[in-house]
């Protein structure tokens, strides 16, 4: 037991260690996430280019030629401390209040909750809002019940909401999937792809606050648990 | 969440976007504003409706956008454009839609494939099939895999081949009915070729064939011993497909060794062949073979073009292919008929057509130990390069390699389990660029396109290149013609006469097909050159 503290501890250390690292390193182009990259989350645990922790770290020394990721100079604790950073981005578990039952928590997704209203999980329910069905793979959960609680607190640059009116008149409300200085591309009401040029927006408008409502005093802190429970089973099917 | 009223404006009705129902993709005539097929149709003619742009005003176009690929392999993709959607693939399994107006970026999706992965000629990828809400990816590690078309999102992923044998896709799929259909390539590896059907719902294979003929088929016969197990016959290319005689038809490539038939005398069936299977069941209703026991490595993988026309007099479906041997042919697509061929560019393995069209070969004229020069080269007259068919000039036009050669050398070789399987050394070509600059002589190979009357087999006119050229052709309805070359022009020819009507240099070489689409009711022409794809449409 005694060992097993021990390790904790050196782990524990180690990530606060990878941590200040990961801060001088990696987070400028990385994000604070892990996943400002595009095709690259640390959160989903999985490494394109590496297996395991020594390609991991050899990686973190070499940088990958051709790419935008540089050397660096950090010595092989430290390596490893960051390793044991990036490994504890994964924690999935992390932050869990309690025991949720899945099988409860699908029953809500599915029903009192309404969240296919707006979700898809497989080919089930609306495309209009993220996509659910590997968010047990990218979020842990601490941050997927302060999403059910505050929203607001957690909605992601990628996932903000926009509120346009054309010279026309006409209303276009949708999550944003991309923005130029001259247009912008988002999925609509109607799950349509659409592109709209700002030239010809009356009111273009990035909406700050999430459209999800807060399920704060709509379930109960056990309901809560238990979609946590099922949104963590969700890994995806590839 | 609340749903707000929506209001649809004229611009963004136009993004109206219904499911791709197998109905719009038979009726593709019926909504040529969309590209909704590799070829434009399931004809395989690579022909539009749209004549906004025409031979007066093609001097007008004008670049309107561009999709710059993170790839540096060769971009051989063509686009489908659904309700002012694109859908693009770039090497070698990266998914974008896009805004087909702008250019910009819906979502996209990059599939990693295996590093088991091990293809002949460039990890490429030509394209997407769509049925539904629902786009279909072969990929490089022989996986084929349904995306969702709004989110760009997984939906299942499944193995067509294995990999570490050599079998891989990169061909864009064939939808037909409930079916997505897809062949194999890895020729230069001993597989054994293969057309497969999936279920579009659920990726569950429906039937296969396999395109080197084993245990309890009849052509068999027509390999030596234990030849078939790794005869090659790949099918690296997209289908086209008849509805009112519910048969598919695919080109198929060259059995393996390539350039050593020493140990698999006979037709090697159904190697270089045009297959015309049952869509439902995959079985062979008949086939034509154009190479029997090829030892150059003329793969029948072109284009099936499918063309309803007069033929002495008769109404008849008609079957046209530009062969990668150097002859043209003409078929009767309900039997397999071999009704009329002709060759279209210098040869010297074959003298001729007999009345059923099977080559009779030169003597002597096979890869040797030291060597033998052989008419056309390995690439072939024509190679996987889209042709096209206008039913209005009713003429066949053909990219071609024209006074092609190349010193073919056979070696023995062992078969080893994912090793190419190649037998034979090719050497001293005389097509083809060395690096950035092109400097021909006196016999070189040079690229054309041929404009060939389907009936006498005559070539009606040519449109000569310094270099050759690897791509497809398009001609619309106001009898244009577009096609690229390795020079990086993009040309708008008269379809009539071959006269160049505007180029533009795109600073790559193409190796892809040209598409057309339209938005608003402006047409615009696309083509993928060098690692980027251009859009051009009529200045305003």
């Amino acid at each position: 037991m005694a060992l097993l503290i021990f390790t904790i501890r050196l782990s524990a250390q180690n990530a606060d260690t990878g941590q200040q690292l990961y801060r001088t390193h990696c987070f400028v182009c990385h994000g604070q996430e892990g996943e400002s990259i595009p095709g690259v989350s640390f959160r989903s645990g999985q490494f394109r280019r590496a297996s395991n922790d020594d390609e991991l770290s050899r990686i973190v020394l070499n940088g990958i030629p051709g790419t935008g990721m540089p050397p660096t100079n950090l010595n092989a604790e430290e390596r490893r401390s960051l390793v044991v950073y990036l490994r504890s981005m994964h924690d999935t578990a992390a932050g869990a209040k309690g025991v949720g039952d899945a099988g409860r928590g699908m029953a809500i997704f599915s029903g009192k909750g309404s969240c296919l209203n707006c979700h898809r999980t497989g080919s089930k329910g609306s495309r209009l809002g993220p996509d659910l069905s590997d968010i047990g793979s990218l979020r842990n959960a601490a941050y997927l019940e302060k999403s059910l609680v505050d929203p607001n607190d957690t909605i992601a640059p990628q996932n903000r909401f926009v509120h346009a009116v054309t010279k026309d008149g006409a209303v276009i409300n949708g999550r944003r999937l991309n923005e130029d200085t001259h247009s912008i591309q988002l999925i609509d009401e109607k799950e349509r792809l659409v592109s709209l040029n700002k030239a010809d927006l009356r009111e273009f408008t990035l909406v700050k606050t999430s459209p999800m409502p807060s399920y704060k005093d709509k379930l109960s802190s056990q309901e809560i648990t238990d979609l946590v429970s099922y949104l963590l089973s969700l890994k995806g099917s590839q | 969440m609340k749903k707000s009223l929506l209001i649809l404006l004229p611009a963004v009705a136009s993004m109206l976007a219904a499911q791709v129902s197998f109905d719009r993709l038979l009726h593709t005539d019926a909504e040529p504003q969309n590209w909704l097929t590799y070829s434009g149709s399931l004809s395989g003619q690579r022909y539009s409706l749209l004549d906004k742009i025409t031979p007066q005003n093609v001097k007008n176009l004008e670049l309107k956008w561009v999709f710059q690929a993170r790839s540096l392999e060769k971009f051989e993709a063509t686009p489908l454009v659904v309700d002012g959607v694109m859908y693009l693939t770039e090497a070698p399994d990266h998914v974008f839609a896009l805004d087909a107006k702008t250019g910009r970026i819906f979502w996209d999706y990059d599939y990693r494939p295996s590093k088991d992965a091990r293809v002949c000629c460039g990890s490429v990828n030509r394209g997407l099939a769509i049925l539904g809400d629902t786009l279909f990816l072969g990929t490089i590690d022989a996986r084929l895999i349904a995306i969702d078309s709004k989110s760009g999102r997984p939906i299942w992923n499944i193995e067509v081949g294995d990999p570490k044998l050599g079998y891989s896709v990169t061909h864009a799929p064939l939808v037909v009915k409930d079916k997505v259909i897809v062949g194999v390539a890895g020729g230069e590896y001993g597989i054994r070729g293969f057309i497969a059907a999936y279920e579009a719902r659920t990726g569950k294979e429906a039937w296969r064939f396999y395109t080197v003929a084993g245990p309890g088929d009849p052509g068999q016969k027509s390999w030596d011993k234990d030849s078939w197990e790794h005869g090659g016959a790949p099918a690296w290319l997209t289908g086209s497909y008849d509805p009112s005689l519910n048969l598919i038809y695919w080109g198929t490539g060259n059995p393996g060794p390539d350039w050593n038939g020493d140990d698999r005398s006979g037709d090697n069936l159904y190697s270089d062949s045009a297959v015309a299977l049952d869509a439902d069941t995959g079985k062979l209703k008949w086939y034509f073979q154009f190479t029997p026991h090829d030892e150059f490595d003329y793969d029948a993988v072109q284009i099936p073009v499918l063309v309803d026309a007069d033929w002495n007099g008769s109404p008849r479906k008609l079957l046209m292919w530009a062969n990668r041997n150097g002859f043209f042919y003409v078929l009767d697509r309900a039997t397999g008929k071999f009704l009329a061929g002709s060759p279209y560019a210098k040869m010297n393995w074959a003298t001729g057509l007999d009345e059923a069209g099977r080559p009779m070969r030169a003597p002597n004229m096979s890869p040797s130990p030291q060597g033998t020069l052989i008419y056309p080269n390995l690439f072939g007259a024509t190679n996987w390069y889209s042709p096209s068919y206008s039913p209005r000039t009713k003429l066949f036009y053909i990219p071609s390699w024209q006074d092609s050669n190349m010193t073919m050398a056979k070696t023995n070789q062992q078969y080893v389990a994912g090793q190419r399987f190649t037998g034979g050394l090719p050497r001293a070509a005389n097509a083809g660029r060395r690096g950035t600059r092109n400097t021909p002589v006196e016999d070189s190979s040079y690229g054309s396109v041929l404009a060939i009357d389907p009936k006498s087999g005559q070539k009606k006119w040519e449109f000569k290149m310094s270099d050759v050229t690897d791509s497809g052709v398009l001609t619309t309805a106001s009898d244009l013609l577009f096609v690229g070359g390795r020079e990086g022009y993009f040309y708008g020819l008269d379809a009539r006469t071959g006269s160049e009507l505007w180029r533009a240099s795109l600073g790559g070489q193409m190796e892809a097909g040209p598409m057309t689409y339209s938005i608003d009711g402006k047409q615009y022409v696309a083509i993928a050159a060098g690692q980027s794809l251009f859009t051009f449409a009529l200045r305003e």
